[in-house]
């Protein structure tokens, strides 16, 4: 019986391990695939020249600029109302009709698919509200998309600054107010800068709703009313089309290397910023 | 006995409180001396937070609490319709059982209470810091390093970071509840002697489930006990000494000679 109940432990064990490895190999492969066709690809010119030819000559300099440009303008938006919204939830309301309206929203909206957003920002900014494809419908769009994970990661790491800290606060004299900014909030940062993370890196590797919204404009943008072509969009074009499969690679691999620096540096910043106070 | 000649600093009037539908404290009146220390004590459960609580309003943050009755501070109604609950907790200060400091650096650990209460200049703060942490016995201890964490000191070191925060904003009355549990003996002399230090100038309620500590520091003594209808009731409020001697209720005496079950 003991024998048996060991066995066991080891098959879970040892089927636990195997589905971690499997995973992680298959994730390792598709990285380094793309790196190895990327990475040759990647140069100083191709980062700073604009696209010839549709792509097929020159580098990626406007897309990467578009890219972040529809990124900032997408978080402008959505952090404000989505760190707002989650204390809102979380400080200023107790279970009512109105957070189950909010939450219900948010959830149902975090399930919809990113082309179901591309088509609402074609409908509504660029051909209602007259913007045309462009950065601000875009990032306007990708706002939308991004808002539920903002909200719903920040609730979570606001609600899990313990209560004792409130009250300490509220002990100390502080107004409620005083108490959201300089103690719920610092706790909650690490999360909520989490959250952030995430959306950069979905807002970044969106397509189909930029698409729709943006366009596909290769040229070099001046202002949010001029349409754009973000990485993620070129590379999608370039490869889908045949255009060219080398810099369709290039592109990928500098998506995936802004990503995982993004991930890191941004991380960093914060323990940083969080680790002066709070080391033991 | 000398502190029954002291001013009444805080008056419960006909206190009763539920949390929901459950009846936790049960027409409690009591006077709380100017400068003197009084400690609550009682079975787990018989109100005893619930009723220092009462002093800086901090069941208010409680959903589904009901109080009624009148808490005086200084003879005004803290419950008042006008009173600012900001206001009130500014004048009473609160010491957790488990030492919570936020996770920053000392001095800012200290200087987060004025700041809220207006206090800007660097030179203004650096006086309160100073200050509270000599009030609180620390200074010696942490002078060369305020800026370092909080969370770096012992906890007996961080209970009284906490009294020197609570101390920064100057406050009449300090609560205590159950401060020295998470203490070592020598950690919880310390805090001893210092509320015996700080009743010189304020007035002080301690919640405790340590006799001794009750007897050692406090001037009164209330005791809180659950009724047959699981009621928090004060059933007898007496100067220390003659509690200690001789109880007037059998239950007080049952509790303080261990003989409760
Ligand atoms: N937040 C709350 N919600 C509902 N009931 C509560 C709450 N806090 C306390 N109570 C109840 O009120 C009664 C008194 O609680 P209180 O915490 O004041 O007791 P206490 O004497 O401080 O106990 P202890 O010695 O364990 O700290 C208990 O029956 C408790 O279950
Ligand atoms: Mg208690």
């Amino acid at each position: 019986m003991r024998l048996n109940a060991r066995k066991k432990e080891y098959i879970a064990k040892a089927m636990i391990w195997g589905a971690a490895m499997s995973v992680m190999i298959v994730l390792v492969a598709i990285i380094l695939y793309i790196l190895i066709r990327g990475l040759p690809v990647l140069s100083f010119s191709f980062l700073t020249q604009n696209p010839y030819n549709m792509g097929r000559s020159g580098g990626i300099a406007s897309t990467i600029v578009g890219t972040i440009y529809i990124t900032v303008v997408a978080l402008l938006i959505a952090v404000p109302f989505g760190i707002g919204t989650a204390f809102y939830l979380a400080e200023y309301t107790r279970d009512s009709i109105i957070t189950r309206i909010i939450r219900f929203s948010a959830e149902s909206l975090a399930g919809i698919p990113s082309i179901i957003y591309g088509l609402f920002g074609y409908i509504f900014f660029v051909i209602y509200l007259g913007m045309g494809w462009s950065i601000l419908a875009g990032g306007l769009t990708l706002a939308f998309m991004i808002l539920p994970t903002i909200i719903r990661t920040s609730e979570e790491a606001i609600r899990a600054v313990p209560q004792i800290y409130r009250e300490s606060s509220f002990s100390l004299g502080a107004t409620k107010w005083q108490t959201i900014i300089k103690t719920v909030f610092p706790s909650a940062i690490q999360g909520i800068v989490n959250g952030v993370i995430l959306s950069v890196g979905r807002c970044i590797a969106e397509t189909a709703a930029v698409i729709f919204t943006a366009g596909s404009v290769l040229s070099m943008p001046t202002s949010i009313f001029d349409s754009t072509r973000t990485m993620a969009v070129h590379f999608f074009i370039l490869a889908s089309e045949g255009v060219s499969m080398q810099n369709a690679f290039g592109t990928a691999a500098l998506l995936i290397i802004l990503i995982f620096i993004i991930n890191v540096g941004v991380n960093s910043l914060v323990n940083r910023f969080i680790s002066k106070n709070q080391k033991r | 006995m000398e502190n029954t000649q002291k001013k009444v600093k805080i008056k419960t009037k006909s206190v009763n409180l539920f949390y929901g539908t459950s009846h936790a404290l049960g027409d409690i009146n009591a006077d709380i001396y100017e400068n003197s220390i009084t400690a609550v004590i009682g079975p787990s459960g018989c109100g005893k937070s619930t009723f220092l609580r009462l002093f800086n309003r901090m069941n208010d943050l409680i959903p589904g609490v009901t109080i009624n009755g009148q808490v005086l501070l200084n003879y005004e109604n803290v419950y008042a319709k006008d009173a600012y609950v900001v206001e009130l907790r500014k004048k009473v200060g609160m010491v957790f059982q488990k030492p919570n400091i936020f996770p920053m650096s000392i001095r800012e650990n200290i200087i987060i209470g004025p700041r809220h209460h207006g206090i800007k200049k660097k030179a203004d703060l650096d006086i309160i810091v100073e200050r509270s942490l000599k009030q609180a016995a620390l200074w010696d201890e942490v002078k060369d390093n305020l800026n370092k964490p909080g969370l770096g000191l012992s906890a007996g070191e961080q209970q009284r970071l906490c009294i020197a925060r609570a101390l920064a904003i100057e406050p009449e009355v300090i609560l205590f509840d159950e401060s020295c549990s998470a203490l070592d003996p020598e950690s919880t002399m310390r805090i001893e002697d210092l509320m015996t230090e700080l009743a010189k100038k304020y007035t002080i309620i301690i919640v405790t489930h340590n006799m001794e500590q009750a007897a050692r520091v406090s001037h009164m003594s209330a005791f809180f006990m659950i009724d047959d209808e699981k009621i928090g009731r004060l059933v007898e409020y007496r100067p220390t000494g003659d509690m200690f001697s001789s109880p007037k209720d059998k239950r007080t005496e049952d509790y303080i000679t261990g003989r409760y079950g």
